[in-house]
């Protein structure tokens, strides 16, 4: 199959047209040479299917970035049979360096000068037939967010595709050290067929930013902005949550169930307790991920995201990390898993690291639903918001303390040189695509590991069969009872050990599998907490859960996102070390005190 | 001077950039080239980064970054 390969800087708007040549059928995949994934999708063009290909923006074909190496190394093992060249028609003279430096790949390209309308509301003009044939290649204007050009792209593809590549020299790398000459070329070409008006019409983006990146309102309009937002992910999806975990509540009660009521007991508690519910754990969290990129959507399109950068930098560099790594930090308080996800964005894989191994730390709202029912039960209704209060305190300590630890084997390998792209507003169309992309990407990337870990977490807790469930006798009890040496100097009774256990799959089955544990549930269970345990041993188990793994969702997600398995379990066990230390400190200095 | 040490609002000459290699690319791919215009829009408070234009583009860079570029007015 013929092979087309998007490329060119970053925020050129790539994606944009490979959403509108792909449409939604595109796939993440492996290719040879590279070890990211890279997005492509099959489309019919002429009478023949083509694979597209999405490659990482990059500036600079000999750059030093890991996108960078990535072209290379992609183009070297897999070279395309055609090339579409996307670059920004409004900054066309700090972008035909990259061109030139592509033409020398002798490669079989088409250049597509995108952003034509807003090149147009600025006033430049571009004379593509002149530049076409200064350069030696087809150019043509495009604007793949609306579509104006579009046609004649497919036309002109279809067509250059019937001409094979001439291939990449091996030689080609020498070739490109040459940069005085492209210089030359490029001023030349510029002077030729590029006018750009002397002075940029005062536009809406520098006055927005007047506002936006005032020295005093900006940071509150930033924190008014995240608050906002983080309200309205949360407002549309945690009702759609609750709603999938109804229906598969359903499902389960009126058709599955009665589907295998003829099994044995314990296949029967398999099926239904431990596949079921992980592929219903996978289901609930589709609505959180399709709605924080639907705004996620709205503030990187937006530009937003840079602005951000912009504001919170002088703050976040002290850690280590960037201002982008500061809103998906936040967004974490909501749900760890799309966080994850979004750090994306950062194109530096130690920031990007950095950030994966801080996120975790975010008080989600499913630890939020266990602090509110222990809180309640062990503490009186005036010291239970401070309680609260107070462990929002512990997650961000927790935070700054592993990222201030661990910057230095973190070293941001790509220099803070943004780009701060004018504002932007995207298509309802682009928002539905990225959420769509996403959620694709997390069902296809994490459904089965989170599947096996539920499934495993109810063997744990289900076997030997003579047992009760979630009982003493069960392996999670008897690993209880032979972690007891570590959790008895933090407070942690065998039973909470065992609601632990659980609390790797998700957070929100902490409760019940306590209601499990001890026969009972709502205000029985308050009862029976408050009389087994003293405030201080709820305040260190509370400690513990706050600040060890949020849930296998979240395992899964850094697994796949960090593409590092070695990268997991650092994560895991820092947060077990220190979730056990923080409790262990503040137990022991409790009791000390006479509590 | 240094590029850090302009004011917002004022505009000047690029006349060196003295960085490391990796840097000196991704700054000459943004447009930053020795002769070129530039103007400062905005520093950002508590010696956050600065905000540039050169040509058409608007670039963030930190400061420490900006130190080692050189302009005149
Ligand atoms: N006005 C305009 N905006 C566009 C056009 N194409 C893409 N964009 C926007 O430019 C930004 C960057 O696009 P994206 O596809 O993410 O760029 P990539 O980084 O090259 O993949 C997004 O906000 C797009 O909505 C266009 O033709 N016109």
């Amino acid at each position: 199959m013929k092979r087309i390969a998007l490329l060119g800087m970053p925020n050129t708007g790539k994606s944009t047209l490979f959403n509108r040549l792909t449409g939604a059928t595109s796939r993440v995949g492996n290719w040879p040479g590279i070890t990211v994934e890279l997005l492509s999708g099959k489309i019919l063009l002429g009478n023949e299917m083509v694979e597209i290909i999405d490659l990482p923006g990059i500036y600079d074909m000999h750059g030093f970035s890991e996108d960078e190496q990535v072209v290379r190394h992609f183009l070297h093992d897999n070279v395309p049979d055609l090339a579409l060249i996307v670059l920004n028609a409004t900054q066309i003279e700090r972008q035909l360096s990259l061109l030139l430096q592509l033409k020398q790949f002798n490669l079989n390209m088409i250049v597509l000068l995108n952003m034509a309308d807003e090149a147009r509301k600025l006033g430049i003009t571009i004379d593509t037939e002149k530049m076409s044939a200064a350069l030696g290649m087809p150019i043509f204007l495009l604007s793949a967010k609306y579509g104006n050009g579009y046609p004649e792209t497919l036309l002109a593809t279809t067509k250059a595709l019937r001409y094979s590549t001439p291939g990449m020299p091996e030689t080609v790398r020498s070739q490109l050290e040459q940069d005085e000459y492209i210089e030359r070329e490029m001023a030349l070409i510029l002077k030729q067929t590029v006018q750009i008006p002397a002075r940029l019409p005062d536009n809406l983006t520098s006055r927005l930013d007047q506002l936006m990146l005032h020295p005093w309102l900006g940071l509150p309009i930033f924190f008014g902005i995240m608050y906002l937002l983080f309200q309205a992910i949360f407002l549309f999806g945690q009702p759609l949550q609750g709603g999938v975990n109804e229906l598969f509540g359903w499902l389960r009660e009126i058709a599955i169930a009665p589907a295998l009521g003829s099994l044995p007991d314990l296949l029967q508690g398999l099926l239904l307790d431990g596949v079921y519910n992980g592929i219903a754990t996978v289901a609930s969290f589709l609505p959180l991920i399709v709605f924080f990129f639907l705004f996620m959507a709205i503030v990187e399109d937006t530009g937003y995201l840079s602005r951000a950068a912009f504001l919170m930098d002088a703050l976040m560099a002290k850690m280590g990390l960037d201002g982008r790594s500061f809103v998906m930090l936040l967004m974490g308080f909501g749900c760890n898993v799309p966080a994850l996800m979004g750090t994306r964005v950062m194109r530096s894989r130690p920031l990007r690291l950095l950030s994966m191994l801080v996120i975790p730390f975010s008080l989600c709202s499913a630890r939020l639903q266990v602090f509110v029912f222990i809180s309640a039960a062990l503490f009186s209704p005036k010291a239970a918001p401070l309680v609260l209060f107070s462990l929002y305190l512990f997650s961000f300590a927790s935070a700054i303390l592993t990222a201030l630890l661990f910057k230095r084997y973190y070293p941001n390998s790509e220099p803070f040189v943004l780009e701060l792209p004018p504002y932007r507003f995207p298509t309802l169309r682009q928002m539905l695509m990225r959420g769509w992309h996403e959620v694709y990407q997390f069902v296809h990337r994490a459904s089965k590991f989170i599947v096996a870990g539920v499934v495993l977490v109810w063997l744990l807790t289900n076997l030997p069969p003579s047992a009760a469930p979630a009982g003493a006798d069960t392996w999670a009890g008897i690993l209880g009872a032979w972690l007891h040496p570590l959790f008895a100097p933090i407070g942690i009774t065998p039973d909470l050990t065992i609601a632990l256990i659980f609390g790797f799959v998700a957070k929100e089955i902490v409760i019940g599998s306590l209601a499990v544990i001890y026969g009972m549930s709502g205000q029985a269970l308050s009862g029976a907490l408050a009389l087994q345990l003293d405030w201080v041993q709820a305040y260190s188990f509370m400690l513990f859960t706050l600040i060890y793994t949020p849930c296998l969702t979240t395992i899964a997600t850094m697994r796949k996102e960090s593409n590092s398995i070695g990268f997991m379990w650092f994560s895991i066990a820092w947060s077990l070390a220190l979730a056990w230390l923080s409790s262990l400190l503040f137990y022991q200095s409790a009791r000390a005190l006479g509590y | 001077m240094t590029l850090s040490s302009m004011k917002p609002g004022e505009s000047a000459t690029i006349i060196s950039i003295q960085t490391d290699e990796a840097l000196h690319q991704r700054l000459l791919a943004m447009g930053f080239r020795v002769g070129k215009h530039i103007e400062l829009i905005r520093k950002a408070r508590f010696s956050g980064p600065l905000q540039v234009r050169i040509g058409t583009t608007d670039i963030l860079l930190r400061r420490v970054e900006a130190e080692k570029i050189t302009v005149q007015t």
